[in-house]
């Protein structure tokens, strides 16, 4: 992808966090709580699960059909990151030789099961993490951070992260488009001309970072970012977590997938 | 205490790699002025307004805001009575959200939320903004960034407002909003800005700076009139003018 594509794919995941539906309206706070015992869960299994963790996908579904988040968009996302999880569980089946099952005569390895295992969790994990951001707005997420406890440094920096990542991202674009129309085929795009934009960059960079210090000293800034956010979490709020907190219990506890089939089963005899 | 009196007295001073920036620079700005001030680029007008609050303290010489010097001590004082407005909006706003940026002041400077939320209603309302209080800055506009910041710094009711080329990247219909806002402002004002046409519209008095120092200083009907002086400074006459 192009460095304006990418670009105008990280302003989408903020437009769509922007839209107006029942997630979207949710309360931050809960939303993040809901989404770390989700990560925590589903992490929390051992390495050779593979069936319990199916039924995990009802959240991330259920999350972007509430929130009206194209599953594409999600999708390419969670591939776009796929590598490293791939990487880490890969040599997984050869390692990992003692079969444990044999399914129509071909012996399958432990090592399959855990790389499986992995996969699902990755997708699950990035999926979740994902669509929290895309169904609630980047200063909300920091705002609940920062009542939830963290310190107010660490909020901060999210949120000038937030809003500058925007203004970084056009001057480098500006800065590789100025290049790219100066630089006849390969001649410009050389790793030496690279090195110096970026250095070009950082220096600009610090630049306006001395100005906006000075803008928000001459603002009264003395340490501490203010807000007046006031969010209050409702029913619906608690509903959704109780909600939450039930489902990711029961299954995480009972074997959901194993009853099913059971049931399946004697429905056909 | 409402005399918004602004005051150089032989102000130098060097960045840390030795460019001289100011060279003795000596004015005395009255209560409701309304002053220009205009210069080639690299004169030193931008070093010059970040002295009106201490962003930069002077070398030597000093600088008197009402009746206050300027020192380290008293530059969070005086940062209550001057606000400052940027020549780039993207670096005046940096707040996630246009309200959060407009509260930033208000609430640093102590006040209660009811009193916030007044001051950002009339503050936004006076730039015509209101609408835009729950956008995040980068999906703004030119033109509306720079309203929002102008009402950021509106918000804190500053007595004296300093502005660096506020219709810079304005298109003609906004930076005509801008001046008739500019001329609603009463107190005092210092506008360092190209845009002549516009100096010559609400100052009724420019100084000229070159070099580090001022060269000129005088009503705006003279020094803008003057086609030799504002040559000798990579100036011309103001548009308005150029055809008589």
């Amino acid at each position: 992808m192009t460095f304006d594509a990418q670009y105008f794919d990280i302003g989408r995941l903020d437009r769509l966090s922007y839209r107006d539906t029942f997630v979207h309206h949710l309360d931050p706070r809960v939303k993040v709580i809901a989404t770390m015992l989700f990560l925590f869960t589903v992490i929390s299994f051992p390495k050779y699960e593979v069936v319990a963790l199916v039924p995990f996908f009802l959240f991330p579904v259920l999350l972007m059909t509430l929130g009206e988040i194209p599953v594409w968009f999600i999708l390419r996302k969670v591939l776009l990151v796929s590598p490293f999880a791939i990487l880490i569980g890969v040599f997984n089946p050869f390692l990992d030789t003692g079969t444990v099952a044999v399914i129509a005569g071909i012996p399958i390895s432990a090592g399959s099961f855990s790389f499986l295992s992995i996969l699902l969790k990755f997708t699950l994990t990035i999926s979740a993490a994902l669509l929290l951001i895309a169904t609630t707005s980047f200063p909300g997420v920091c705002h609940a951070l920062r009542r939830l406890g963290l310190p107010s440094l660490f909020v901060s920096q999210l949120l000038f992260q937030y809003r500058y990542i925007f203004v970084l991202m056009e001057e480098a674009m500006r800065i590789t488009r100025a290049r790219d129309m100066r630089s006849f085929g390969t001649r410009g795009a050389g790793i030496k001309v690279f090195v110096r934009l970026i250095g070009t960059l950082f220096v600009r960079t610090v630049d306006r970072a001395e100005r906006i210090y000075y803008a928000m000293l001459s603002r009264g800034f003395q340490g501490d970012i203010p807000s007046l956010r006031r969010t209050r979490i409702d029913v619906t709020d608690l509903a959704y977590l109780t909600a939450m907190v039930m489902f990711l219990a029961v299954f995480r506890f009972f074997r959901i997938t194993e009853g099913i089939g059971c049931f399946a089963q004697g429905l056909l005899r | 205490m409402s005399h918004h009196i602004i005051e150089f007295k032989d102000v130098f001073f060097r960045y840390p790699d030795g460019t001289e920036a100011l060279r003795g620079i000596h004015f005395r700005i009255n209560h409701g002025e309304s002053v220009g001030i205009v210069g080639a680029n690299g004169s030193g007008k931008s070093t010059l307004l970040q002295h009106m609050n201490g962003c930069l303290l002077p070398t030597s010489g000093t600088v008197t805001i009402g009746d206050l010097p300027l020192t380290r001590k008293t530059r969070q004082e005086i940062r209550r009575k001057v606000g400052i407005i940027f020549q780039n909006p993207d670096d005046q706003l940096f707040m996630p959200t246009v309200f959060d940026d407009v509260a930033f002041g208000p609430l640093n400077l102590g006040l209660d939320e009811a009193c916030v939320r007044e001051r950002v209603h009339r503050a936004l309302g006076m730039v015509h903004g209101l609408d835009l209080r729950d956008k995040p800055p980068h999906h703004l506009s030119g033109g509306q960034k720079s309203s929002v910041a102008i009402a950021s710094v509106i918000a804190m009711e500053p007595d004296i407002l300093a502005l660096d080329e506020p219709a810079a990247n304005l298109d003609p219909k906004s930076r005509r909003s801008l001046i008739a806002f500019l001329k609603t402002f009463t107190h005092s004002k210092m506008i360092a800005s190209h845009d002549l046409d516009l100096i010559l519209d609400i100052c009724e008095r420019c100084i000229v700076i070159g070099d580090g120092s001022v060269v000129a200083d005088g009503p705006s009907a003279e020094i803008l009139t003057n086609r030799t002086l504002l040559e000798e400074n990579n100036l011309e006459l103001p548009l308005s003018l150029q055809r008589c």
